[in-house]
């Protein structure tokens, strides 16, 4: 019975083939699905409508959304509108079949703590998405927690794992100079970097990292992995932000939670921030918050203390100029513990966004 | 002979394309992804090997497919099917599972006549891959009597 069979398995199936030459469908992977229409190659002589190319739309939106959120940051948001725009001509080349290699768009984003990376890798995972780049747009944030295993042989399917997970979205590893110990060579953060360094080779199509943290640190991590930094093609600086910019920032946030700055408060505001600026620990946007934090405290507590029996709308939305000047800042503006926040009271100057 | 089970067996083989595309539709449904080999495909042999670990929380197909070329790099020669899991029953279920990959020559199988008592006659398939021990059931030839 075998031998009337055996004929059979020469023609009834082949080995897998991989995804080329099998359908003449252009693009790679899946990205080709939803433009199937499009797919028709252009005539040398055709033009497009810049506008009305799908995702160009989707691409202004991300980027005026990005403008109207994230105050300042001007280097950041050139260097983003660069690399939309590259992605945007990329699409429209393809359209006249001009083929191009896909552009390399693993990050490296470094700044003071507080000044914005982790929202903009967000934004950055949207826009990416917009522009069918990457398939999911999600973000999958990890620290080196979440790479690096406990005993050996635990690290390489810790680290894939993640990365699998990443793969069609963007992978942001947050501290990352933690994943090199220069002290310790045995330290399985080595492994982490030579198996990202390989997925990022495998899965070109599919991956793109974000690696965050502080610049001097990022600087001798970059320095002692020569082979990750030269495949990072994009080294974005997060600018420290000034006083005016962080008194805008406070004013979104508080617009945000529905509170709002009597105009006495707005001057005080601007006083703390002079005075904070210059203490140690001070975490940008992030201290900001937390400064905010402890006025609607203070202010929640003295409506509750106050002599004022009945309270308007008008009240519970002020920030008074007390709730500001309350703050320990004022009274000894020279001392390291002024600012009783979680953060200044970790105490070693490293800062995990939360 | 070509093994026929599990999804899809009747038509050409999946390109990486479509695996991909079946696996989105499976992780669209919430459904854990595993990669399985074997070199014994007996309709019976319900307990595949699994290839690394199953993949919980994945978000993307391009995952799954990374993991199914690793394995294919790794046995050439082996079966190996996707399956998805739908885990909403309280239990392991698999929802779907179809073969990516198939040895270059599949042994097949035969039937065997076993006499019992009374001149009855119980049937059953061999497998023609077991014939050798595991390990060394490599590609073809297997099936040559």
């Amino acid at each position: 019975m075998s031998n009337g069979e055996r004929p059979d398995s020469g023609r009834g199936f082949s080995l897998h083939q991989p995804a080329s030459g099998s359908e003449p469908g252009p693009g790679p992977g899946l990205q080709a699905e939803g433009e199937a229409d499009a797919s028709a190659l252009l005539g040398a002589e055709e033009l497009i409508d810049l506008h009305a190319e799908g995702g160009a739309a989707q691409t202004t939106e991300i980027l005026e959304r990005l403008d109207a959120e994230l105050v300042g940051l001007d280097p950041v948001k050139a260097r983003i509108r660069d690399i939309a725009a590259l992605l945007l001509v990329d699409r429209l080349r393809q359209r006249y079949g001009l083929s191009s290699t896909r552009p390399n768009l693993h990050m490296s984003f470094t700044g003071s703590p507080g000044t914005g990376k982790t929202t903009v890798a967000l934004r950055m995972a949207e826009l990416l998405h917009g522009l069918g780049y990457i398939r999911r747009g999600h973000l999958v944030s990890v620290t080196r927690d979440d790479l690096v295993g406990q005993y050996v042989g635990h690290t390489a399917p810790k680290t894939k794992e993640v990365v699998k997970r990443a793969l069609g979205g963007v992978l942001f590893i947050d501290e990352a100079y933690y994943l090199y110990r220069e002290d310790n060579e045995r330290d399985y953060g080595q492994e982490t970097i030579e198996i990202l360094l390989q997925m990022m080779e495998d899965e070109r199509d599919d991956l793109v990292v974000i690696f965050a943290g502080y610049a001097d640190r990022m600087e001798s991590f970059f320095q002692s992995n020569p082979g990750l930094s030269s495949r990072v093609a994009h080294h974005i600086d997060f600018p420290d932000y000034t006083v005016d910019e962080l008194a805008e920032i406070a004013e979104l946030m508080l617009a945000e939670e529905h509170y709002e700055f009597s105009p006495d408060a707005r001057t005080a505001f601007r006083d703390y921030l002079d005075l904070r600026i210059a203490q140690p620990r001070f975490a940008n946007a992030r201290s900001v918050r937390n400064a905010l934090e402890r006025a609607r405290l203070r202010q929640a507590s003295r409506l509750l203390s106050g002599d004022q029996r009945k309270i308007g709308r008008a009240d519970l939305v002020e920030i008074a100029a007390q709730d500001i000047r309350a703050s320990r800042v004022f009274d000894h503006p020279t001392e390291d513990s002024a600012d009783g926040s979680p953060t200044a009271r970790r105490g070693d100057g490293t800062l995990a966004e939360p | 002979m070509r093994v026929t089970q599990g999804t899809f067996s009747y038509l050409p083989e999946l390109t990486d394309d479509e695996i991909a595309k079946q696996v989105a539709y499976g992780l669209d449904q919430g459904w854990a992804v595993a990669v399985e080999l074997t070199d014994d495909p007996h309709p019976r042999n319900v307990l595949w090997e699994m290839w690394e670990l199953p993949m919980f929380d994945l978000l993307d197909p391009a995952g799954a497919v990374h993991e199914v070329n690793a394995c294919r790099q790794a046995f050439p020669d082996h079966y190996i099917r996707v399956s998805l899991y739908d885990a909403s029953y309280g239990r392991q279920t698999t929802a779907l599972a179809f073969i990516v990959n198939r040895p270059s020559q599949e042994p097949g199988f035969r039937l065997e006549r076993q006499e019992h008592a009374d001149r009855q006659v119980r049937y059953t398939l061999h497998s023609h891959a077991t014939d050798r021990p595991p390990g060394q059931r490599g590609g073809g030839g297997n099936g040559q009597p």
